[in-house]
Protein backbone atom coordinates (compact mmCIF):
# COMPACT_ATOMS: atom_id res chain seq x y z
CA UNK A 1 0.00 0.00 0.00
CA UNK A 2 0.72 3.54 -0.63
CA UNK A 3 0.99 5.63 2.70
CA UNK A 4 0.19 9.63 3.08
CA UNK A 5 1.26 10.31 6.53
CA UNK A 6 -0.20 13.62 8.02
CA UNK A 7 1.55 14.12 11.75
CA UNK A 8 4.89 14.07 12.29
CA UNK A 9 4.65 13.89 15.65
CA UNK A 10 5.87 10.63 17.51
CA UNK A 11 3.09 8.53 16.26
CA UNK A 12 3.36 9.53 12.26
CA UNK A 13 7.06 9.84 12.14
CA UNK A 14 6.95 6.40 13.64
CA UNK A 15 4.25 4.98 11.06
CA UNK A 16 6.62 6.84 8.76
CA UNK A 17 9.60 4.66 10.04
CA UNK A 18 8.63 1.28 10.43
CA UNK A 19 6.11 1.59 7.13
CA UNK A 20 8.50 -0.23 5.04
CA UNK A 21 9.31 -3.28 7.72
CA UNK A 22 5.42 -3.89 6.61
CA UNK A 23 5.80 -3.78 3.01
CA UNK A 24 4.49 -0.28 2.73
CA UNK A 25 5.66 2.78 0.80
CA UNK A 26 5.41 6.13 2.54
CA UNK A 27 4.45 8.51 -0.96
CA UNK A 28 3.75 11.63 1.28
CA UNK A 29 4.76 12.98 5.03
CA UNK A 30 3.33 16.30 6.09
CA UNK A 31 3.09 18.23 9.54
CA UNK A 32 1.07 21.54 9.81
CA UNK A 33 3.13 23.43 7.97
CA UNK A 34 5.37 21.47 5.47
CA UNK A 35 4.97 18.00 3.12
CA UNK A 36 7.65 15.78 1.67
CA UNK A 37 5.71 14.21 -1.55
CA UNK A 38 6.81 11.84 -3.80
CA UNK A 39 4.72 8.99 -6.11
CA UNK A 40 8.02 6.33 -5.95
CA UNK A 41 8.71 6.86 -1.88
CA UNK A 42 9.64 9.65 0.00
CA UNK A 43 13.13 9.73 1.41
CA UNK A 44 11.69 9.16 5.56
CA UNK A 45 14.71 9.21 7.47
CA UNK A 46 15.21 12.81 5.49
CA UNK A 47 12.54 14.28 6.08
CA UNK A 48 12.40 13.47 10.03
CA UNK A 49 16.10 14.53 9.67
CA UNK A 50 14.93 17.71 8.46
CA UNK A 51 12.30 18.06 10.43
CA UNK A 52 14.64 18.40 13.42
CA UNK A 53 17.33 20.78 12.15
CA UNK A 54 15.02 22.99 10.19
CA UNK A 55 11.23 22.32 11.25
CA UNK A 56 10.12 21.46 7.93
CA UNK A 57 9.88 18.10 6.77
CA UNK A 58 10.31 18.48 2.68
CA UNK A 59 9.66 21.66 0.66
CA UNK A 60 5.82 21.06 -0.44
CA UNK A 61 2.58 22.55 0.86
CA UNK A 62 0.45 20.20 3.31
CA UNK A 63 -2.42 20.18 1.01
CA UNK A 64 -0.74 18.53 -1.78
CA UNK A 65 -0.07 15.85 0.36
CA UNK A 66 -3.30 15.28 1.29
CA UNK A 67 -4.45 15.67 -2.79
CA UNK A 68 -1.50 13.30 -3.66
CA UNK A 69 -1.31 9.58 -4.80
CA UNK A 70 -1.59 6.88 -2.27
CA UNK A 71 -4.46 4.41 -1.17
CA UNK A 72 -4.39 4.69 2.49
CA UNK A 73 -4.61 8.38 4.31
CA UNK A 74 -2.92 7.99 7.83
CA UNK A 75 -3.95 10.46 10.67
CA UNK A 76 -1.92 11.27 13.25
CA UNK A 77 -2.32 14.74 13.76
CA UNK A 78 -2.91 16.24 17.17
CA UNK A 79 -6.01 15.42 18.61
CA UNK A 80 -8.86 17.88 18.44
CA UNK A 81 -12.34 18.58 20.21
CA UNK A 82 -15.59 20.07 18.57
CA UNK A 83 -15.64 20.11 14.86
CA UNK A 84 -11.74 17.71 15.47
CA UNK A 85 -10.13 20.01 12.48
CA UNK A 86 -8.43 19.43 10.50
CA UNK A 87 -8.47 15.81 10.85
CA UNK A 88 -12.00 15.54 10.27
CA UNK A 89 -11.15 17.62 6.74
CA UNK A 90 -8.27 15.33 5.76
CA UNK A 91 -10.63 12.28 6.49
CA UNK A 92 -13.20 14.12 4.32
CA UNK A 93 -10.83 14.77 1.45
CA UNK A 94 -9.57 10.76 0.83
CA UNK A 95 -12.71 9.72 1.43
CA UNK A 96 -14.18 11.78 -1.10
CA UNK A 97 -11.49 10.74 -3.17
CA UNK A 98 -12.19 6.74 -2.70
CA UNK A 99 -9.30 6.43 -0.50
CA UNK A 100 -9.09 4.68 2.49
CA UNK A 101 -8.15 6.40 6.03
CA UNK A 102 -6.55 5.11 9.44
CA UNK A 103 -6.90 7.65 11.97
CA UNK A 104 -4.15 7.52 15.25
CA UNK A 105 -6.23 10.93 15.81
CA UNK A 106 -9.38 10.88 17.82
CA UNK A 107 -10.89 13.78 17.34
CA UNK A 108 -12.70 12.77 14.07
CA UNK A 109 -14.14 9.41 15.54
CA UNK A 110 -15.04 10.67 19.28
CA UNK A 111 -16.44 13.88 18.42
CA UNK A 112 -18.02 13.35 14.77
CA UNK A 113 -18.85 9.79 14.38
CA UNK A 114 -22.05 9.81 12.77
CA UNK A 115 -20.68 12.98 9.67
CA UNK A 116 -17.33 9.96 9.74
CA UNK A 117 -19.38 6.71 8.97
CA UNK A 118 -21.38 8.66 6.58
CA UNK A 119 -18.50 10.23 4.10
CA UNK A 120 -17.10 6.05 4.49
CA UNK A 121 -20.58 4.76 3.38
CA UNK A 122 -20.64 7.45 0.00
CA UNK A 123 -16.79 6.15 -0.52
CA UNK A 124 -15.00 3.31 -1.92
CA UNK A 125 -12.43 3.57 0.93
CA UNK A 126 -13.20 2.48 4.44
CA UNK A 127 -12.05 4.07 7.87
CA UNK A 128 -10.52 2.19 10.68
CA UNK A 129 -9.50 3.61 14.08
CA UNK A 130 -7.38 0.48 16.27
CA UNK A 131 -4.78 3.06 17.17
CA UNK A 132 -7.10 5.67 18.89
CA UNK A 133 -8.01 3.16 22.14
CA UNK A 134 -5.10 1.37 23.66
CA UNK A 135 -2.58 2.16 21.52
CA UNK A 136 -0.99 -1.10 20.59
CA UNK A 137 -3.79 -3.17 21.65
CA UNK A 138 -5.86 -4.50 19.45
CA UNK A 139 -9.16 -3.33 21.61
CA UNK A 140 -11.40 -2.44 18.48
CA UNK A 141 -10.23 -5.28 16.15
CA UNK A 142 -11.40 -7.28 18.80
CA UNK A 143 -15.08 -5.83 19.54
CA UNK A 144 -15.31 -6.02 15.58
CA UNK A 145 -14.28 -9.76 16.10
CA UNK A 146 -16.28 -10.65 18.44
CA UNK A 147 -19.37 -8.11 17.16
CA UNK A 148 -20.40 -5.66 19.03
CA UNK A 149 -23.53 -7.04 19.46
CA UNK A 150 -22.04 -9.63 21.51
CA UNK A 151 -20.31 -7.13 23.91
CA UNK A 152 -21.99 -6.29 27.02
CA UNK A 153 -19.71 -3.70 28.53
CA UNK A 154 -16.34 -2.65 28.12
CA UNK A 155 -13.98 -0.54 30.97
CA UNK A 156 -10.28 -0.47 31.20
CA UNK A 157 -7.46 1.84 32.59
CA UNK A 158 -6.57 4.01 29.46
CA UNK A 159 -4.29 6.62 30.33
CA UNK A 160 -0.74 5.40 31.28
CA UNK A 161 -0.16 8.99 32.47
CA UNK A 162 -2.83 8.87 35.46
CA UNK A 163 -2.18 5.21 36.04
CA UNK A 164 1.42 5.63 36.69
CA UNK A 165 0.53 8.99 39.35
CA UNK A 166 -2.30 6.70 41.06
CA UNK A 167 -0.17 3.04 41.30
CA UNK A 168 2.92 5.81 42.55
CA UNK A 169 0.51 7.22 45.20
CA UNK A 170 -0.51 4.47 46.65
CA UNK A 171 2.55 2.20 46.76
CA UNK A 172 4.76 5.10 48.08
CA UNK A 173 2.52 7.07 50.18
CA UNK A 174 2.84 10.14 47.86
CA UNK A 175 1.28 13.17 47.09
CA UNK A 176 -0.08 13.83 43.67
CA UNK A 177 1.52 17.16 43.19
CA UNK A 178 4.52 15.26 43.92
CA UNK A 179 4.00 11.89 41.76
CA UNK A 180 3.00 14.62 39.40
CA UNK A 181 6.38 16.36 39.01
CA UNK A 182 8.52 13.12 39.00
CA UNK A 183 6.05 11.77 36.37
CA UNK A 184 6.84 14.76 34.20
CA UNK A 185 10.77 14.48 34.64
CA UNK A 186 10.29 10.93 34.18
CA UNK A 187 8.82 11.88 30.85
CA UNK A 188 5.18 9.86 31.86
CA UNK A 189 3.78 13.32 31.48
CA UNK A 190 3.75 15.90 29.42
CA UNK A 191 4.14 19.43 30.62
CA UNK A 192 0.54 20.30 30.33
CA UNK A 193 -0.68 16.98 31.50
CA UNK A 194 -4.16 18.80 31.81
CA UNK A 195 -5.88 15.80 29.60
CA UNK A 196 -4.73 13.03 31.14
CA UNK A 197 -5.22 13.65 34.88
CA UNK A 198 -8.73 15.40 34.11
CA UNK A 199 -9.85 12.54 32.73
CA UNK A 200 -10.42 13.98 28.61
CA UNK A 201 -8.38 11.38 27.17
CA UNK A 202 -9.81 8.07 28.96
CA UNK A 203 -13.29 9.57 28.10
CA UNK A 204 -12.72 9.91 24.37
CA UNK A 205 -11.19 6.54 24.29
CA UNK A 206 -14.44 5.72 26.11
CA UNK A 207 -16.92 7.87 23.32
CA UNK A 208 -14.85 6.00 20.58
CA UNK A 209 -15.47 2.26 22.17
CA UNK A 210 -19.46 3.56 22.92
CA UNK A 211 -19.81 4.50 19.14
CA UNK A 212 -18.43 1.14 17.87
CA UNK A 213 -20.79 -0.75 20.56
CA UNK A 214 -23.61 1.17 19.42
CA UNK A 215 -22.76 1.72 15.13
CA UNK A 216 -26.00 2.45 13.36
CA UNK A 217 -27.26 3.28 16.55
CA UNK A 218 -26.58 6.50 19.19
CA UNK A 219 -24.17 8.72 18.18
CA UNK A 220 -21.56 9.87 21.36
CA UNK A 221 -19.35 13.10 21.61
CA UNK A 222 -17.24 13.79 24.66
CA UNK A 223 -20.45 16.01 26.21
CA UNK A 224 -22.48 12.51 26.53
CA UNK A 225 -19.28 11.29 28.56
CA UNK A 226 -19.80 11.69 32.50
CA UNK A 227 -15.92 12.32 33.34
CA UNK A 228 -14.04 13.10 36.37
CA UNK A 229 -10.37 12.99 36.98
CA UNK A 230 -7.62 11.94 39.73
CA UNK A 231 -6.28 15.91 40.10
CA UNK A 232 -6.03 16.34 43.65
CA UNK A 233 -7.04 12.99 44.95
CA UNK A 234 -6.52 12.84 48.73
CA UNK A 235 -3.70 10.23 49.93
CA UNK A 236 -5.80 9.27 52.53
CA UNK A 237 -8.21 8.32 50.92
CA UNK A 238 -5.59 5.57 48.61
CA UNK A 239 -4.55 4.89 52.34
CA UNK A 240 -8.02 4.08 53.54
CA UNK A 241 -8.96 2.05 50.26
CA UNK A 242 -5.59 0.38 50.84
CA UNK A 243 -6.12 -1.26 54.58
CA UNK A 244 -9.43 -2.54 53.02
CA UNK A 245 -7.06 -4.23 50.32
CA UNK A 246 -8.52 -1.92 47.05
CA UNK A 247 -6.64 0.80 45.42
CA UNK A 248 -7.83 3.36 42.94
CA UNK A 249 -7.56 3.94 39.30
CA UNK A 250 -8.87 5.68 37.14
CA UNK A 251 -11.24 3.62 35.13
CA UNK A 252 -13.33 3.98 31.87
CA UNK A 253 -16.63 2.49 31.68
CA UNK A 254 -19.24 1.70 28.94
CA UNK A 255 -22.03 0.07 29.64
CA UNK A 256 -25.84 0.48 29.64
CA UNK A 257 -25.60 3.32 26.93
CA UNK A 258 -23.64 5.20 29.14
CA UNK A 259 -19.60 6.41 29.59
CA UNK A 260 -18.40 7.00 32.65
CA UNK A 261 -14.49 8.20 33.49
CA UNK A 262 -14.02 8.67 37.05
CA UNK A 263 -11.51 7.13 40.08
CA UNK A 264 -12.92 4.02 41.10
CA UNK A 265 -11.95 1.79 43.84
CA UNK A 266 -10.98 -1.56 42.73
CA UNK A 267 -8.83 -4.54 44.04
CA UNK A 268 -5.53 -4.41 44.19
CA UNK A 269 -4.24 -7.60 42.86
CA UNK A 270 -7.35 -7.17 40.29
CA UNK A 271 -6.54 -6.98 36.53
CA UNK A 272 -8.03 -3.72 36.60
CA UNK A 273 -5.39 -2.45 38.75
CA UNK A 274 -2.44 -2.24 36.48
CA UNK A 275 0.42 -0.47 37.66
CA UNK A 276 3.01 2.16 35.92
CA UNK A 277 1.84 3.00 32.41
CA UNK A 278 0.75 0.05 31.50
CA UNK A 279 -2.90 0.24 30.15
CA UNK A 280 -5.54 -2.81 30.26
CA UNK A 281 -9.10 -3.76 29.02
CA UNK A 282 -11.43 -5.78 29.91
CA UNK A 283 -14.29 -6.97 27.72
CA UNK A 284 -17.90 -8.32 28.72
CA UNK A 285 -18.58 -10.50 26.40
CA UNK A 286 -22.23 -12.10 25.97
CA UNK A 287 -21.63 -15.59 25.28
CA UNK A 288 -17.53 -15.77 26.77
CA UNK A 289 -17.59 -14.40 30.01
CA UNK A 290 -14.49 -11.63 30.28
CA UNK A 291 -11.41 -10.83 28.18
CA UNK A 292 -8.60 -8.84 29.71
CA UNK A 293 -6.12 -7.27 26.91
CA UNK A 294 -2.91 -5.70 28.47
CA UNK A 295 -0.13 -3.58 27.12
CA UNK A 296 1.14 -0.57 26.23
CA UNK A 297 -1.42 2.06 25.67
CA UNK A 298 0.51 4.90 24.04
CA UNK A 299 4.14 5.55 22.54
CA UNK A 300 5.30 5.87 19.21
CA UNK A 301 6.85 2.49 17.84
CA UNK A 302 3.41 1.00 19.98
CA UNK A 303 0.50 3.03 18.31
CA UNK A 304 2.49 3.05 15.00
CA UNK A 305 2.11 -0.77 15.05
CA UNK A 306 -1.73 -0.69 15.83
CA UNK A 307 -1.74 1.95 12.90
CA UNK A 308 -0.02 -0.54 10.50
CA UNK A 309 -2.01 -3.55 11.46
CA UNK A 310 -5.34 -1.17 10.80
CA UNK A 311 -3.38 -0.68 6.99
CA UNK A 312 -2.93 -4.77 6.61
CA UNK A 313 -6.66 -5.38 7.22
CA UNK A 314 -7.84 -2.79 4.64
CA UNK A 315 -8.77 -4.45 0.90
CA UNK A 316 -7.28 -3.42 -2.41
CA UNK A 317 -8.67 -0.23 -3.54
CA UNK B 1 -34.70 -19.45 46.11
CA UNK B 2 -35.46 -22.51 48.89
CA UNK B 3 -38.10 -21.82 51.81
CA UNK B 4 -36.66 -24.13 53.26
CA UNK B 5 -36.28 -22.93 57.40
CA UNK B 6 -33.11 -24.49 57.98
CA UNK B 7 -31.79 -21.70 55.30
CA UNK B 8 -29.46 -19.01 57.45
CA UNK B 9 -30.66 -15.60 56.31
CA UNK B 10 -29.18 -12.30 56.80
CA UNK B 11 -31.51 -9.60 59.07
CA UNK B 12 -31.19 -6.32 60.56
CA UNK B 13 -32.23 -5.38 63.98
CA UNK B 14 -32.57 -1.98 64.59
CA UNK B 15 -32.29 -1.23 68.85
CA UNK B 16 -33.04 1.50 70.79
CA UNK B 17 -30.04 1.47 73.61
CA UNK B 18 -30.77 3.74 76.96
CA UNK B 19 -27.55 5.23 77.48
CA UNK B 20 -26.26 3.49 80.26
CA UNK B 21 -23.31 1.02 80.71
CA UNK B 22 -23.64 -2.56 79.61
CA UNK B 23 -26.72 -1.62 77.54
CA UNK B 24 -25.12 -2.85 74.43
CA UNK B 25 -23.64 -6.04 75.72
CA UNK B 26 -27.27 -6.97 77.20
CA UNK B 27 -28.81 -6.33 73.90
CA UNK B 28 -26.29 -8.97 72.38
CA UNK B 29 -26.48 -11.44 74.22
CA UNK B 30 -29.84 -13.13 73.68
CA UNK B 31 -28.71 -13.10 70.16
CA UNK B 32 -25.63 -15.22 70.85
CA UNK B 33 -27.18 -17.65 72.94
CA UNK B 34 -29.93 -17.99 70.35
CA UNK B 35 -28.13 -19.18 67.96
CA UNK B 36 -27.73 -15.89 65.92
CA UNK B 37 -24.22 -15.04 63.84
CA UNK B 38 -23.66 -11.53 64.69
CA UNK B 39 -22.22 -9.67 61.51
CA UNK B 40 -21.90 -6.23 62.66
CA UNK B 41 -23.31 -3.44 65.08
CA UNK B 42 -23.82 0.03 63.89
CA UNK B 43 -24.04 2.19 67.57
CA UNK B 44 -24.75 5.85 66.31
CA UNK B 45 -23.32 7.35 69.70
CA UNK B 46 -23.47 10.45 68.61
CA UNK B 47 -27.39 10.36 67.36
CA UNK B 48 -29.51 10.19 70.39
CA UNK B 49 -33.29 10.04 69.87
CA UNK B 50 -36.10 12.43 71.14
CA UNK B 51 -36.10 9.91 73.89
CA UNK B 52 -32.67 10.03 74.69
CA UNK B 53 -32.00 6.41 73.35
CA UNK B 54 -29.01 5.23 71.51
CA UNK B 55 -30.15 4.04 68.23
CA UNK B 56 -28.16 0.69 67.18
CA UNK B 57 -28.29 -1.46 64.18
CA UNK B 58 -26.98 -4.99 64.39
CA UNK B 59 -26.81 -7.37 61.61
CA UNK B 60 -26.53 -11.31 61.54
CA UNK B 61 -27.10 -14.50 60.09
CA UNK B 62 -29.48 -16.77 61.61
CA UNK B 63 -32.53 -18.99 59.85
CA UNK B 64 -36.11 -17.90 60.08
CA UNK B 65 -36.99 -19.48 63.10
CA UNK B 66 -33.78 -18.98 65.33
CA UNK B 67 -34.55 -15.81 64.35
CA UNK B 68 -38.16 -15.38 65.95
CA UNK B 69 -36.38 -16.27 68.69
CA UNK B 70 -33.68 -14.05 68.84
CA UNK B 71 -36.54 -10.80 68.31
CA UNK B 72 -38.56 -12.27 71.08
CA UNK B 73 -35.46 -13.12 73.86
CA UNK B 74 -33.96 -9.32 72.48
CA UNK B 75 -37.94 -8.24 73.67
CA UNK B 76 -37.90 -10.07 77.20
CA UNK B 77 -34.29 -9.18 78.12
CA UNK B 78 -36.62 -5.38 78.14
CA UNK B 79 -34.82 -3.87 75.17
CA UNK B 80 -36.65 -2.06 72.63
CA UNK B 81 -36.70 -3.28 69.21
CA UNK B 82 -37.74 -0.87 66.57
CA UNK B 83 -37.33 -3.13 63.47
CA UNK B 84 -37.06 -6.35 63.22
CA UNK B 85 -35.60 -6.67 59.54
CA UNK B 86 -37.13 -9.27 57.54
CA UNK B 87 -34.93 -7.44 54.79
CA UNK B 88 -32.26 -9.18 53.18
CA UNK B 89 -29.45 -7.22 53.05
CA UNK B 90 -27.44 -9.23 50.83
CA UNK B 91 -24.87 -6.77 48.46
CA UNK B 92 -22.11 -4.83 50.00
CA UNK B 93 -20.53 -1.95 48.57
CA UNK B 94 -17.80 0.58 49.79
CA UNK B 95 -17.31 4.00 49.22
CA UNK B 96 -14.29 6.21 49.60
CA UNK B 97 -15.74 10.05 50.42
CA UNK B 98 -12.82 12.93 50.72
CA UNK B 99 -13.14 16.54 51.58
CA UNK B 100 -14.51 18.56 54.96
CA UNK B 101 -15.45 15.23 55.74
CA UNK B 102 -15.85 16.70 59.74
CA UNK B 103 -17.05 20.17 58.89
CA UNK B 104 -19.83 18.76 56.76
CA UNK B 105 -20.93 16.55 59.65
CA UNK B 106 -20.13 13.03 59.15
CA UNK B 107 -22.37 12.00 61.56
CA UNK B 108 -25.25 13.64 59.49
CA UNK B 109 -23.99 12.33 56.23
CA UNK B 110 -23.95 8.91 57.17
CA UNK B 111 -27.56 8.82 58.86
CA UNK B 112 -28.85 10.23 55.96
CA UNK B 113 -27.68 7.60 53.64
CA UNK B 114 -29.66 5.14 56.17
CA UNK B 115 -32.53 6.98 56.00
CA UNK B 116 -32.95 7.89 52.12
CA UNK B 117 -31.93 4.37 51.21
CA UNK B 118 -32.60 0.87 52.68
CA UNK B 119 -28.55 0.23 53.62
CA UNK B 120 -26.65 -0.15 56.51
CA UNK B 121 -23.69 1.49 57.30
CA UNK B 122 -22.20 -2.03 58.24
CA UNK B 123 -17.83 -0.07 58.87
CA UNK B 124 -16.30 2.88 58.92
CA UNK B 125 -12.77 3.88 58.68
CA UNK B 126 -11.69 7.62 58.93
CA UNK B 127 -8.55 9.07 58.34
CA UNK B 128 -7.67 12.20 58.71
CA UNK B 129 -4.03 12.61 58.51
CA UNK B 130 -3.93 16.46 59.02
CA UNK B 131 -6.44 16.92 61.66
CA UNK B 132 -10.56 17.16 61.46
CA UNK B 133 -10.12 20.58 60.12
CA UNK B 134 -8.47 19.74 56.81
CA UNK B 135 -9.82 17.51 53.98
CA UNK B 136 -10.07 13.62 55.43
CA UNK B 137 -11.43 10.76 53.93
CA UNK B 138 -13.53 7.65 55.29
CA UNK B 139 -14.13 4.54 53.72
CA UNK B 140 -18.15 3.42 54.55
CA UNK B 141 -19.16 -0.05 53.83
CA UNK B 142 -22.95 -0.49 53.03
CA UNK B 143 -24.68 -3.65 53.21
CA UNK B 144 -27.98 -3.15 51.15
CA UNK B 145 -30.49 -4.85 49.09
CA UNK B 146 -29.63 -7.59 46.16
CA UNK B 147 -30.55 -5.09 43.43
CA UNK B 148 -30.47 -2.00 45.64
CA UNK B 149 -26.72 -0.79 45.26
CA UNK B 150 -27.40 1.57 42.04
CA UNK B 151 -30.21 3.42 43.99
CA UNK B 152 -27.49 3.48 46.92
CA UNK B 153 -25.04 4.97 45.05
CA UNK B 154 -27.04 7.34 43.39
CA UNK B 155 -28.03 8.75 46.92
CA UNK B 156 -24.01 8.95 47.79
CA UNK B 157 -23.32 11.10 44.55
CA UNK B 158 -25.63 13.52 45.56
CA UNK B 159 -25.41 13.86 49.38
CA UNK B 160 -21.11 13.83 48.24
CA UNK B 161 -22.42 17.06 45.46
CA UNK B 162 -24.38 18.49 47.93
CA UNK B 163 -21.61 18.80 50.82
CA UNK B 164 -19.10 19.07 48.06
CA UNK B 165 -17.00 15.98 48.82
CA UNK B 166 -15.60 13.66 46.63
CA UNK B 167 -16.34 10.49 45.86
CA UNK B 168 -14.74 7.27 44.79
CA UNK B 169 -17.05 4.79 43.81
CA UNK B 170 -16.31 1.43 43.42
CA UNK B 171 -16.31 -0.16 40.25
CA UNK B 172 -19.46 -1.64 39.25
CA UNK B 173 -22.05 -1.28 42.09
CA UNK B 174 -22.33 -3.98 44.04
CA UNK B 175 -20.49 -6.16 42.18
CA UNK B 176 -17.18 -7.73 43.78
CA UNK B 177 -14.76 -7.08 40.28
Amino acid sequence: MRLAVLGAGAVGSSVAELAADYGHTVTAYADSQSAAVDPDGVDVAGAIDRKATDGIVGDADPGEAVAGDYDVLVEATPTTLGDAQPGFGHVEAALERDRHVVLANKGPVAERYADVRQLERASEGSVLFEATVGGAMPVLSTIADFDPEHIDAVRGVLNGTANFILSRMSAEGLGYEHVLAEAQDLGVAEADPTFDVDGTDAALKGVIVANVLADDGEEYTLDDADVEGIEDIEGSALELAAEDGRTVRLIAEVADGEVRVGPRLVPENAPLAPTGTRNIVQLETEHAGRLNISGRGAGGPETASAVLADVGRLPEL
Amino acid sequence: MSDSTDEVRSYTLRLELVDEPGELLRALEPIASNGGNLLSIFHERGNVTPRGHIPVEVDLEATPERFEAIVDAVRDAGINVIQAGAERYSETLTVVISGHLIDSDLSDTLSRIQESTNATVTDLSLSAPEGTEDASSARIRLATEQGAADGVMETVRDLAAEKELRVIEPLAAGGDL
